[in-house]
């Protein structure tokens, strides 16, 4: 037992503790090391093996504790919390099937590379491993889920594992930090030392880029006819969106983004060729695989972005900036890769920009392909038209309202459809495709940003995965607003039915449900629609609602393209077998015109 | 193509699974995989081999590097280095092939450690093709079992991973 006092230093940035010299339980000492490392609010769900820190946690002044209604509604609105501010998420479980309910919104975090803290309580360290009730070797579980885990085997570890965790979480690339603290550790007592400095000899992401790497993509940027920029989440992490914004308006480069980059660059940008991949904007795919020159900012050429990866920008010069070494040379070998932060890199690389006035044809063939191949959908006059929803929602909303999206057409259509303007206003379960992301994840960024309007556009199956979060909004006081598109289909399997599959249904109907009355039940406002003309005033009437919101959007599926998430490239193709409307490929397209592809 | 990879790593729980979980997770093959202690009880190093491209161990050293619990981590198949295992075999000694079995026991300048009746137990370091060798002499005389400790290997020369 460490009996040791010692003086407070003087911290960079947040207050430093003074030694509490006095006896604390653990689970006190877990609470104090939480606030210390920032904590605001933490979803968390008790059981057996956790109710000791919820106890503590009750005499916190400073952390809000939000009871979602199941362990994956936690950390989803952790992730969204995250995403909303750039700060770490917190989410708490019990052990065994409370920690292993936190797996899905583990892996989101990893995969999007988002900082989150789960905290899981674990049976008696006497008992470990004996099958005790509710006993789980959730660290061992999550060994290749998450960037680093804790099992707390010593009270007096506390404070540092706990700050360790936060900092590992937070630096470098973003992932999710696991700490598993056994019961009986958090009843046990000791003097605790808050005072601490981080040491992780093996733990030293390196930041900054090599200038002489910086100084050769210059030059090739100089030299590039044709180049564009292919940003990601990582710009979004690293908060470098006003770098690149002043990179693109220095240079002039189109730029386009992966589904994780929305909001880096604005959507209706002049230089913007918004979404590019599989569902992304035609001239984004065809501008791309046109470039001299790529330069790749915090992405990670992700089959969904790239097709068939030996096709894509065959001829190109790449340039890669990732922090993470290891997505460097991954998939794609590289021709000027520079590890470090984006946000340092692009500061650099801003000092050496300047207009290049030979790309000047190239931007007039890109915005002559922006005009050619628009987004677009067919209206109609019997039933609502899905995208048709996101757009008028997109015109009523506030200009920098948050939006968080399920998994499929609809997630899809509103990465397609919507105008963001700045990064931390999307919510989406990207790598992971996680369903049942949207409602949580909503819920975690108005709980962050009680004064801004949050939207949770949902799809009907993915809406019903974590619907339970409706008590939470009703509860709690979280007023998300959230839109479900509703068609009673598996829409985005049920597409590649229709495509690939001779529309043989398997198992993708799910049925009609009434989410308003569900909605009713939980003490919610809510509305139903399924006719064209109450599109606009229900959404307005949603809008100016104050506390949670549904709006059920009745919409029947439709196996034709119009039905469809178009444009689209079938998966390990290329951008040339964009399928731009229900029968045509870009490829059929240009042979019939004459257009011989690059 | 055959690599040697050393990994200095923090002795802490649960740090071999996180390693070979890396290793199978991402479909990398472990040919041999050795860890122990280093001269500081709190690093320990392993030592594995694996097979893959270049541009396949790239990826594995990378990956590597990203685990907290990793201090160093070195391809000494880029190097000039030392490397040996130790095998134990326990060879069926029957009365006719005693002689024949302390011959190559001999010759390799390898020891028998424990005799019963009917059995030799014999010790032998060395790189891969001398082990190799001496258990394809060994093998028509009636191998019972062998252990092999795995590779550990060192750069030549001043060189250190430290």
């Amino acid at each position: 037992m460490k009996t040791k006092t010692t003086k407070a230093k003087k911290p960079s940035g947040k207050s430093r503790p003074t030694a509490e010299n006095r006896i604390m339980k653990g689970r006190d000492i877990i609470v104090r090391a939480l606030e210390l490392a920032g904590v605001e609010v933490i979803f968390g769900y008790p059981g057996g093996t956790s109710m000791e820190i919820h106890q503590g946690l009750t005499l916190s002044k400073q952390i809000r504790m939000v009871l979602p209604r199941h362990e994956q509604g936690g950390a989803f609105a952790a992730g969204g919390y995250s995403r909303s501010t750039g700060k770490v998420g917190v989410c708490m479980a019990t052990s065994g099937p409370g920690a292993v309910n936190l797996l899905t919104g583990i892996i989101d975090a990893k995969m999007d590379s988002i900082p989150l803290v789960a905290i899981t309580g674990q049976v008696p360290s006497t008992v470990l491993g004996s099958d005790a009730f509710q006993e789980t070797d959730i660290v061992g579980a999550t060994f290749p889920l998450v960037k680093h885990s804790y099992l707390v085997q010593n009270i007096n570890d506390i404070p540092k594992v706990i700050q360790e965790a936060f900092i590992i979480a937070k630096t470098g690339r973003p992932g999710p930090v696991l700490i598993d603290i056994p019961k009986n550790i958090q009843q046990q007592e000791t003097i605790p030392d808050f005072d601490i400095k981080f040491d992780c000899p093996s733990y030293k992401p390196n930041l900054q880029p090599s200038s002489m790497q910086i100084k050769k993509a210059m030059h090739a940027i100089k030299e590039a006819r044709r180049p564009i920029i292919y940003a990601g989440g990582g710009i979004i992490v690293s908060g470098a969106s006003k770098e690149l914004r002043a990179f693109v308006k220095k240079t002039g480069i189109p730029i386009t983004t992966t589904v994780m980059g929305l909001g880096a660059y604005p959507s209706e940008g002049p230089l913007s060729l918004r979404m590019l991949g599989m569902h992304g904007a035609v001239y984004a795919n065809i501008a791309i695989n046109h470039a001299d020159l790529v330069i790749a900012l915090g992405v990670r050429f992700d089959d969904r972005v790239t097709g068939k990866l030996a096709e894509f920008c065959k001829d190109a010069k790449i340039i890669q900036v990732d922090i993470d070494p290891s997505e460097i040379n991954k998939n794609r070998i590289v021709d000027i890769p520079i590890q470090g932060d984006v946000k340092r890199a692009l500061t650099k690389m801003n000092d050496l920009a300047e207009p290049n006035q030979d790309i000047k044809p190239w931007i007039k063939q890109v915005q002559g392909w922006k005009k050619e191949f628009p987004l677009k959908y067919d209206l109609n006059k019997t039933h609502i038209v899905p995208q048709h929803v996101i757009v008028e929602l997109n015109k009523y909303a506030e200009q920098n309202a948050i939006v968080s999206v399920g998994v499929g057409q609809h997630q899809m259509w509103a990465a397609q459809f919507w105008n963001f303007e700045e990064p931390l206003n999307w919510l989406c379960s990207s790598g992971l495709g996680a369903m049942g992301f949207g409602l949580p994840a909503a819920m975690g960024a108005q709980v962050a940003h009680p004064d801004k309007q949050v939207i949770n556009i949902e799809g009907d199956g993915s809406f019903l995965m974590n619907i339970q979060e409706l008590q939470t909004l009703k509860i709690e006081k979280i007023p998300v607003k959230n839109v479900v598109l509703n068609n009673a289909h598996l829409g985005m399997v049920a597409q590649w039915e229709d495509r690939f599959y001779k529309s043989l249904r398997g198992h993708t109907f799910l049925g009609d449900a009434h989410f308003a009355e569900i909605a009713r039940a939980f003490g919610i406002k809510s509305e139903s629609i399924s006719k064209p003309e109450e599109v606009a005033p229900a959404l307005k009437r949603m809008l100016k609602h104050k506390g949670p919101y549904v709006l059920d959007v009745k919409y029947p599926y439709n196996d034709k393209s119009m039905g469809h998430v178009m444009p689209m490239i079938p998966s390990n193709h290329t951008y040339l077998d964009t399928f731009l409307d229900e029968k045509h490929t870009l490829r059929q397209y240009w042979e019939k015109l004459g257009v011989v592809p690059k | 193509m055959q690599h040697t990879i050393s990994i200095l790593v923090v002795n802490r729980f649960g740090v071999l699974s996180r390693i070979s979980g890396l290793f199978s997770g991402r479909g990398f093959n472990i040919e041999s995989l050795n860890v122990a202690e280093t001269n500081d009880p709190e690093i320990s190093r392993m030592t594995i081999v694996t097979i893959g491209d270049n541009a396949k161990v790239e990826q594995i050293t990378k990956q590597l590097n990203k685990l907290v619990d990793v201090i160093k981590v070195i391809d000494l198949t880029e190097e000039n280095f030392v490397d040996r295992e130790l095998i134990l075999v326990k060879m069926n000694a029957e009365p006719r092939v005693r002689e024949e079995i302390l011959r190559i026991v001999e010759i390799f300048r390898s020891k028998v450690v424990d005799v019963s009746a009917s059995t030799y137990t014999i010790e032998i370091t060395g790189n891969q093709s001398k082990i190799n060798g001496f258990l394809d002499l060994l093998r028509p005389l009636g191998i019972k079992e062998v252990v092999r400790s795995g590779r550990i290997a060192v750069s030549r020369g001043t060189k250190s991973i430290n």
